[in-house]
């Protein structure tokens, strides 16, 4: 697998069967990252579930906070790391414990041994990527702000 | 597409960011006339303005027209993304916008469009901004002028109107060991002779009212970021892009959108704040002509090569100044950045001096005479008794414009109508 370049069908699939994100890192913070992503990801579907030790038992945007993803007491298909590269190796281990379908790493995050440890156990992996840049672009949002979606298509959008 | 075939130049040029309308099904690009764009609920509006959600607010900074542009020309170049403005000038500034501070310095070439020396060496002292001059033609002078407060390097790649062609590869690498990021006006170039990012360029600045419209019908111009300059390890040099924005509560681009936030900062704050936004009306136009920008460029092209070798063999032309000449120093620059062609735009000495280009530029019947480049329309100008008369003979000769000087732009007319143009125009004019 190649972790420099992502083919949009891979990532369209990866996406298409996710339905419940994990975030681990998630800040009840409005103006960070990690927030805006969850609420985006909201928006369009997903159930993201917050983790972060710090927040344990609160709540944010609607979803109660758990400190460990072993805490965690539902399916979770994905697991969407907003941590450092080095933290991200024992966030992957849980993830492949809690039987996760894919492990993501934000942009900035990248740990190929890890990665490495979760594709072993059939895991996909995507790292140094946002998923709501990714899922935008993929569906047409991202064009809004100039950007190159490099998505060729004469088939309409569903709005 | 098949997700392992990268599309082809034509393709984007017809293609790219022109979905069909996921509203009404419109194959073409609608040109959506509006200032502003409705808000689902307050929630909706504190996210968009907060840059945490895609959306349109008001189209000084993003309309769903004008993205179609710039994804466009984004995609042409190999860019991640674009912000298209006012007209090319524009793009200029706006480009500089985010890396240049009070006392800051930028070097530029001495081979620019006129208007552009003006634009740097004039008014952009009334922000504090210094343009250091170089002449291009060795790379090493921008090495030479690199001082701590160099925050880029700016060239025209093929420049107008001389037919100087900058070695872009040397330069990138000078401007990288100096950290910072190479600007490049490809104007007069066109992705489809030249991507200055695939030669190491940072940025590319284009007026789109010249050869991407390409008919003469609407002045604009577009900035496009490559993405490969990392501006968090020159977090001092960078303070716009990789320190925290007050105005965004705190939130550093550079951080917060990675790849994109060059493109996020030219849209959320230098059109919010400099206003030079492109009309959606003018970026339909722009559209339009792009969609035919290979089949032009390449009869640009052919059209110029054959004028200026008919130019060369002729009695009352002193010289010829065509990247694409064999007895061009540039021709070895030119195979290498240009293979497909050299452009159209370049320029020739008549043998009588100022009289006689003022009766050729009158002579021309199917010429317009005109200050613009990059028509359709074959387009002919004589610098000294027009866009440079407030010049001395000296300064015009360092121009390029010296009294003997015309300079062309071939348009795609039929080759052997534009030669017996100019064939009976310097006749007569002996
Ligand atoms: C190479 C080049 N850059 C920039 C410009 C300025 O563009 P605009 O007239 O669209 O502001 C021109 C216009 O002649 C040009 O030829």
């Amino acid at each position: 697998m190649n972790h420099d370049a992502y083919t949009d069908d891979f990532l369209r699939d990866l996406l298409g069967g996710t339905r419940t994100v994990a975030m681990v890192g998630a800040s009840a913070n409005w103006n960070r990252p990690s927030y805006f992503v969850m609420k985006y990801l909201q928006q369009k579907g997903f159930r993201v579930i917050p983790v972060n030790p710090r927040e344990a038992g609160k709540e944010i945007l609607g979803e109660t906070v758990h400190a460990e993803l072993k805490d965690v007491p539902d399916p979770v298909d994905m697991v969407d790391v907003f941590r450092n590269s080095e933290a991200a190796g024992a966030i992957t281990d849980e993830a492949i414990a809690i039987g996760a379908k894919s492990v993501w790493m934000q942009i900035g995050v990248r740990n190929d041994e890890a990665a490495a440890r979760a594709e072993d156990a059939g895991l996909k992996v995507v790292m140094n990527r946002c998923p709501k840049i990714e899922y935008s672009r993929l569906h047409g949002e991202l064009s809004w702000g100039g950007f190159n979606s490099r998505v060729i298509s004469s088939k309409r959008r569903k709005l | 597409m098949a997700d392992d075939q990268a599309p082809g130049f034509d393709t984007l040029a017809v293609h790219a960011g022109g979905a069909p309308d996921p509203a009404t099904g419109a194959r073409q690009t609608p040109i959506y006339q509006t200032t502003s764009f409705v808000f689902d609920d307050a929630d909706h509006a504190a996210a968009l303005f907060n840059l945490q959600q895609p959306g349109f607010i008001y189209s000084r900074l993003t309309n769903p027209t004008v993205s179609v542009l710039e994804e466009r020309i984004a995609a042409l170049e190999g860019g991640v993304g674009a912000t298209a403005t006012a007209s090319g000038h524009a793009a200029q500034i706006l480009a500089l916008f985010p890396l240049m501070s009070p006392g800051a310095e930028v070097i530029a070439s001495k081979k620019l469009y006129g208007g552009s020396l003006n634009q740097m060496g004039h008014s952009y002292r009334k922000f504090g901004w210094n343009a250091v001059f170089v002449e291009p033609e060795a790379p090493a002078n921008f090495r030479r002028a690199v001082t701590d407060k160099t925050r880029a390097i700016f060239i025209e790649n093929l420049a107008n109107p001389g037919g100087v062609i900058v070695d872009v590869e040397a330069v990138a690498d000078i401007a990288h060991e100096a950290g910072v990021p190479l600007i490049v006006d490809s104007t007069m170039a066109t992705p489809y002779l030249s991507k200055p990012i695939d030669w190491g360029a940072d940025i590319v600045v284009h007026s789109t009212t010249k050869f991407l419209s390409g008919n003469g019908s609407a002045v604009g111009g577009v900035v496009v970021d490559g993405a490969r300059f990392d501006w968090l390890t020159h977090r001092d040099k960078y303070p716009s892009l990789a320190q925290p924005a007050p105005e965004y509560h705190g939130l550093t681009f550079a951080e917060t959108f990675g790849e994109l936030a060059y493109t996020v900062y030219g849209h959320a704050v230098g059109l919010r704040d400099l206003g030079a936004s492109q009309s959606p009306m003018n970026a339909w136009i722009t559209l339009q002509g792009i969609e035919t920008l290979g089949l032009r460029m390449q009869r640009h092209c052919d059209n110029a090569l054959t004028v200026a070798r008919f130019l060369e063999s002729h009695p009352q032309v002193a010289w010829v100044s065509y990247a694409g000449l064999e007895s061009s120093p540039f021709q070895a620059q030119a195979r290498k950045y240009m293979p497909a062609g050299a452009g159209s735009v370049f320029t020739f000495g008549v043998t009588g001096g100022y009289d006689m280009g003022i009766k050729v530029v009158e002579g021309v019947e199917l010429f317009s005479h005109l200050a613009n480049i990059g028509d359709t329309r074959s387009l002919i100008i004589h610098p000294a008794s027009t866009t440079h008369r407030q010049l001395t003979e000296e300064q015009l000769v360092a121009a390029g414009a010296g009294p003997d000087v015309i300079r062309l732009s071939i348009g795609i007319e039929t080759v052997d109508d534009i030669i017996a143009d100019l064939d009976r125009a310097l006749t007569a004019a002996a």
